[in-house]
């Protein structure tokens, strides 16, 4: 792709004897959508903030342009960030908010107007000049803080959750957005969220993080299809996560049954992980099945349903958009393709088994997601 | 019940302010006698404007509350500035150690002041170091913790990010204090500085430590007017001043009332956004 811009090495940092990151090596290209991905407290806004210069690492370089600027502080960097509560000011307007860095690099008082006027016109703001910030919507004032921020031509864009305080749909549609302004500005975007499904929808590039370490660096598809263990399966997207043993390239037993697959690279009769993904699995009878198990519950989810089958004794998850009733014995296909092998890591059996799961469990796994 | 509150509450009010509405009663009395009402008269308040030495006396005091309060501004919310960036512990350390001063009884900070003042004329060999110099220093010191607490809170209230935007968009620290965090902290700063200005008006027992016979404020000079007989006109004299705090006191009640309904508002705005 295109040239590198910004690197980080070997980045650490704790806060009251606690590690917020442990060796975070990474290197962001121009012109990339990037997005820092992971669980609340995994470090990313923290390596969010060192970029912006509001935090200086404990140890570690980050390089911009080929120059280390840790000692560069926030108002020399080319860099502009967008607020997880947008931050605007309070006592300016819309016009005086996005003119306000602007005003701060002395431009003339003519180029000013016409960069803000453009501005507010690529974020479809006309109009509002002369609002108050504190009478806007709760979108118009995130797109209030992204003019404000892009308006100085930035090298770099940081965004941290932007779009957490919105609803559903206006998420969607800012997603498009951003996505579009990425696109004809040409701005490189560095984008904090806990928000698998943003990440995927906008990303060039998805990096993985728990507890202060990188688990995955990918494009949206690699990290999807790809996941490199267990955490990262499980994280983005709903998998079903088994014990399973590599006996040799393209061959992998699970569940007392060989299977094939397209996985290689392992050492022969490896312990391993196989993931396979709700939406891959094929609905068959009974006798035509790899697999045979018992229907315990069935859940509506609009474009299908969440069923959980027991196979002796562990449950999976299967999407389907053929209804099943509880109690039906019922057989399932794998193909090669649906079935992902990973190495062993430190989260092996902590993901991916169904037997807990309540339709109820998810609605409070997400609304109980809050950045530190 | 309520009734019983109710009356309760009046009472409360009327033992409250009765000594302050006998005075403003007999300044317009044209009797000499206070338990009678003779008829009313404004002719207090013209020997009052008359009087060229208690006129001076007013404008010593306003002189001091004025230039106490605001030096003592600029430096409380500097100071603020400063403990709001300090690390926790340390934080309340410097907090304790700043309240300490208002809780201190005066007639201590008066004396110790005295004192403090007179160690270093004697250090300095000046003979009469009291006067308009200490007297300003002192009114600035018991002035600084309200100043201090009045911007704190409003300090402690603002969206950190604001300062980090300011930042971010190319502020040095000094600009960012100056184009963006003062406008949040600005009905704080009114606040202090309106308390300032009259706790230093009104003050008399600091002041009658500190300060020489080359500069006195009305406070102390009434002090000795009531060894003798009181004149009416100082009747009219304090109905005034306490009608002006008492304005003051007012616009800093709107102030904060108006600066808490904005907040509640952009509150609720919030909470509808989720």
């Amino acid at each position: 792709m295109s040239k590198e811009l910004i690197r980080l090495t070997d980045l650490t940092m704790s806060f009251d004897g606690e590690q917020i990151l442990d060796k975070i090596n990474l290197y962001i290209n121009d012109q990339e959508f990037l997005t820092l991905l992971g669980p609340s407290g995994c470090g990313k806004t923290t390596t969010l903030r060192i970029i912006g210069g509001f935090l200086t690492p404990d140890s570690g370089d980050v390089f911009f342009e080929g120059k280390r600027i840790n000692d560069v502080p926030a108002h020399k960097r080319k860099i502009n960030t967008v607020f997880q509560r947008y931050a605007l000011f309070p006592h300016l307007d819309v016009y005086d908010n996005v003119a306000f860095g602007l005003r701060i690099s002395k431009l003339p008082e003519d180029e000013i107007d016409r960069r803000v006027t453009e501005m507010l016109e690529i974020v479809s703001l006309r109009g509002f000049e002369d609002r108050s910030v504190t009478s806007l919507s709760g979108g118009q004032q995130q797109r209030v803080a992204i003019a404000r921020a892009l308006v100085n031509r930035p090298k770099v864009l940081l965004l941290d959750e932007p779009l957490g305080a919105l609803d559903l749909r206006l998420r969607k549609d800012m997603q498009n957005e951003l996505k579009r302004i990425q696109q004809t500005m040409g701005i490189t975007f560095i984008y904090v969220t806990h928000d698998q499904e943003e990440a995927l929808t906008m990303s060039d590039t998805i990096v993985v993080m728990d507890k202060g370490h990188i688990q995955q660096i990918g494009t949206p598809e690699d990290i999807y299809n790809e996941p490199k263990n267990a955490f990262v399966a499980d994280f983005i997207g709903e998998s079903n996560i088994l014990d399973g043993i590599m006996l040799q390239d393209c061959l992998v037993e699970f569940f007392g049954r060989r299977f094939p697959c397209v996985d290689k690279g392992f050492a022969a009769n490896e312990p391993v992980d196989v993931v396979i993904r709700p939406e891959d699995i094929d609905i068959v009878p009974a006798d035509a099945g790899h697999l045979c198990g018992t229907v315990t519950s069935i859940t509506f989810k609009g474009v299908h349903y969440d069923i959980i089958v027991d196979f002796k004794g562990f449950k999976w998850l299967i999407q389907s958009t053929d209804y099943q009733p509880v109690g039906a014995y019922i057989g399932i296909r794998l193909n090669p393709e649906d079935i992902h092998v990973m190495k062993k890591s430190e989260y092996s059996d902590m993901f991916g088994d169904y037997s807990s799961y309540s339709a109820e469990y998810d609605e409070i796994a997400e609304g109980g997601e809050d950045e530190e | 019940m309520r009734k019983v509150n109710k009356i309760f509450t009046i009472l409360v009010f009327i033992f409250l302010y009765i000594p302050m509405i006998l005075l403003a009663i007999a300044s317009f009395n044209s009797g000499t006698d206070i338990a009678v009402f003779k008829e009313f008269t404004l002719r207090q308040y013209g020997n009052l404007f008359r009087d060229s030495t208690l006129l001076a006396l007013l404008r010593n005091s306003l002189i001091i509350a004025v230039l106490s309060s605001l030096i003592a501004t600029v430096m409380g919310t500097a100071a603020a500035v400063g403990i709001h960036s300090m690390g926790g512990r340390m934080r309340s350390v410097i907090m304790g150690v700043t309240n300490i001063p208002m809780t201190n009884p005066e007639i201590v900070t008066g004396v110790s002041m005295a004192l403090l003042f007179a160690f270093i004329g004697h250090l300095l060999k000046i003979n009469a170091i009291l006067g308009f110099g200490t007297l300003l220093i002192a009114h600035i010191t018991f002035n600084l913790p309200y100043v201090i607490l009045n911007v704190m809170p409003k300090l402690k209230q603002m969206d950190p990010d604001l300062k980090e935007a300011a930042l971010d968009l190319g502020c040095t620290p000094v600009q960012a204090f100056f184009k963006v965090v003062i406008h949040e902290v600005m009905p704080g700063i009114l606040s202090g500085a309106l308390m300032a200005f009259t706790m230093s008006l009104d003050d008399f027992i600091i002041s009658y430590f500190v300060t020489g016979s080359g500069f006195i404020t009305l406070p102390v000079e009434i002090y000795n007017y009531t060894k003798k007989p009181i004149q009416p006109k100082i009747y009219a004299l304090f109905t005034l001043m306490f009608a002006v705090i008492l304005t003051l006191m007012v616009l800093m009640n709107l102030l904060q009332l108006r600066d808490s309904k904005k907040k509640a508002t952009t509150q609720r705005k919030d909470f509808m956004k989720r």
